[in-house]
């Protein structure tokens, strides 16, 4: 494929394509890669990319996660801008140098091409790689579509390396149904996105430079020296940087919106919830078939809307409160699940978020989707109506699972 | 590599909760915070260098006629007096200075 790249575009191509694509548009300086099942076609067509010249950067092959994130590191503190990819048991082998990534205020993006997590063994979608991270500190967006997968990735360098934010972001697509999942796409010409990203800055405030030796994370707190003041400074300012980045993702969203015409719900989406008495919640990919079940129950007269997270870390609070005090009742769809809890983890969120509409509803917890199993529009018809049943005084046991005679 | 937007290290503005780093050198040795030190029995040292070659740190000293320990620098892990083959090395408590 040989197409002049200073001109908007529009190609057919799988979720992973389209996040390559806007990789490419990104212009990192350093990509390092181990593959995976289901992204493994995305670092294939970045490598393809760099092999042919399309981008210029250089491609680390390196044996496993862990070694992609230490070397990145290394590449973000010299000042590159920088990517990776990866998914379920590929991050959590990744997750020593993972973890430490936010607390070194280290700019990089990176897809989580979510995964069901093992055992039982699986190679398909669902999203509790990216549940089970979501205390690690990292920015979490999850995408709808392919077209937003290609938005938001690009998107996601101009939100990890503002200054006020200066943290790691997972822009989350779901395995196998975006992944792989083929449709059309708008690609903006290479100069506007050079306009909207401007140069790489990554490491203004800690850098593995000659000229200016320092030691890069110090042992910092404890008994001994400084005190504990100084580790609670840290943490306090990595609460700080994700705050800051629920107004940094709203502007950036605008301004992409401005620039290119296509507007994404930055952190909440809202869909028929003015006049709704109930909702259902959802994340990722699932809300297309939602969306349809909702339009559907609609026209039987049904007064179910939608509300949609797109960014879960930093949990948007303030959205999702304002949304929530707009229904009587509301359901929560999860992809994954929270052990602890017995039901779905964005459900346990969407509780938290309902102390501070100081009103308490009733909630139901389903989960489905999981080990890429199908959340069909009937499985949504079936959330809806039990939704609509749900009562304050009746509190469900357990969540309902949506797949359990499929 | 490209141009970076913004020029490293401009010290007054650099908030002070983002990474921690360290531009000064602490003058702290292990020989600061040790609790127990070796001591080495001259006599039964016959200078085999074990104690050299296992060293984390490295302070073992070469004498003329056995090895001692520098012991601004010895952290008193033991592993020296772990691993004398002839037992010339007892580890004693810190008692102050």
């Amino acid at each position: 494929m040989t197409v002049p790249s200073n001109a908007p575009r529009s190609a057919v191509c799988e979720g992973n394509e389209a996040a390559a694509i806007a990789v490419g548009l990104a212009r990192p300086d350093v990509v390092a890669v181990y593959p995976i099942t289901p992204q493994s076609s995305l670092v294939e067509h970045l490598s393809q990319m760099i092999a042919d010249g399309r981008l210029k950067a250089d491609l680390m092959n390196v044996e496993g996660e862990h070694a992609v994130m230490c070397g990145l590191q290394g590449v973000a503190l010299a000042g590159g801008r920088t990517f990776t990819a990866t998914c379920g048991p590929g991050v959590a082998y990744m997750f020593e140098p993972y973890v430490r990534t936010p607390g070194l205020r280290l700019p990089m993006v990176a897809s989580l091409v979510t995964r069901d997590l093992l055992s039982p063994q699986c190679v398909w979608g669902g999203q509790q790689d990216a549940m089970v991270v979501r205390e690690a500190g990292w920015i979490q967006m999850h995408c709808e579509s392919v077209q937003e997968i290609l938005d938001t990735t690009v998107m996601a360098f101009k939100i990890a390396e503002h200054r006020d934010v200066m943290l790691p972001v997972n822009v989350c697509h779901d395995g196998n149904y975006l992944s792989f999942g083929v449709t059309r796409v708008e690609i903006p010409a290479q100069q506007d996105i050079d306009t909207f990203l401007g140069p790489p800055s990554v490491n203004w405030h800690v850098a593995l430079d000659p000229q200016r030796p320092m030691a890069v994370d110090p042992l910092t707190g404890g008994a001994g020296g400084v005190g504990p003041r100084t580790f609670v400074r840290y943490r306090k300012g990595e609460c700080r940087g994700m705050q800051n980045a629920l107004r940094v993702i709203r502007e950036v969203h605008a301004e992409w919106g401005a620039r290119f015409g296509r507007h994404h719900a930055p952190l909440v989406e809202e869909y028929r919830l003015d006049d709704a008495d109930y909702a259902l919640v959802t994340i990722g990919s699932m809300t297309g078939a939602a969306k349809d079940a909702v339009d559907a129950a609609r026209e039987s007269g049904e007064p179910v809307g939608l509300i949609k997270i797109k960014t879960f870390r930093p949990f948007p609070l303030e959205a999702m409160v304002a949304a929530l005090s707009k229904v009587k009742r509301v359901g929560v769809v999860d992809r994954s699940v929270s052990f602890g809890w017995n039901c779905g983890p964005a459900y346990q969120e969407t509780l938290g978020a309902l102390y501070h509409t100081g009103r308490p509803i009733a909630a139901a917890s389903f989960i489905g989707g999981l080990a890429g199993a199908d959340i069909t529009v009937d499985h949504f018809a079936r959330a809806i109506a039990l939704t609509r049943e749900a009562t304050w005084e009746h509190k469900p046991d357990g969540p309902v699972w949506l797949n359990e005679n499929d | 590599m490209q141009q970076q937007s913004r020029k490293h290290f401009d010290a007054s503005s650099i908030p002070d909760d983002l990474a921690p780093i360290a531009t000064v050198l602490s003058k702290m040795l292990p020989g600061n915070w040790r609790s127990m030190r070796p001591v080495i029995d001259r006599l039964k040292c016959v200078k085999c260098g074990l104690c050299w070659l296992y060293c984390p740190v490295q302070c073992v000293v070469e004498k003329p006629r056995w090895f001692d320990f520098d012991l601004a620098v010895c952290k008193g892990c033991g592993v020296c007096a772990q691993e004398c083959p002839h037992r010339a090395i007892a580890m004693i408590e810190e008692a102050g200075q």
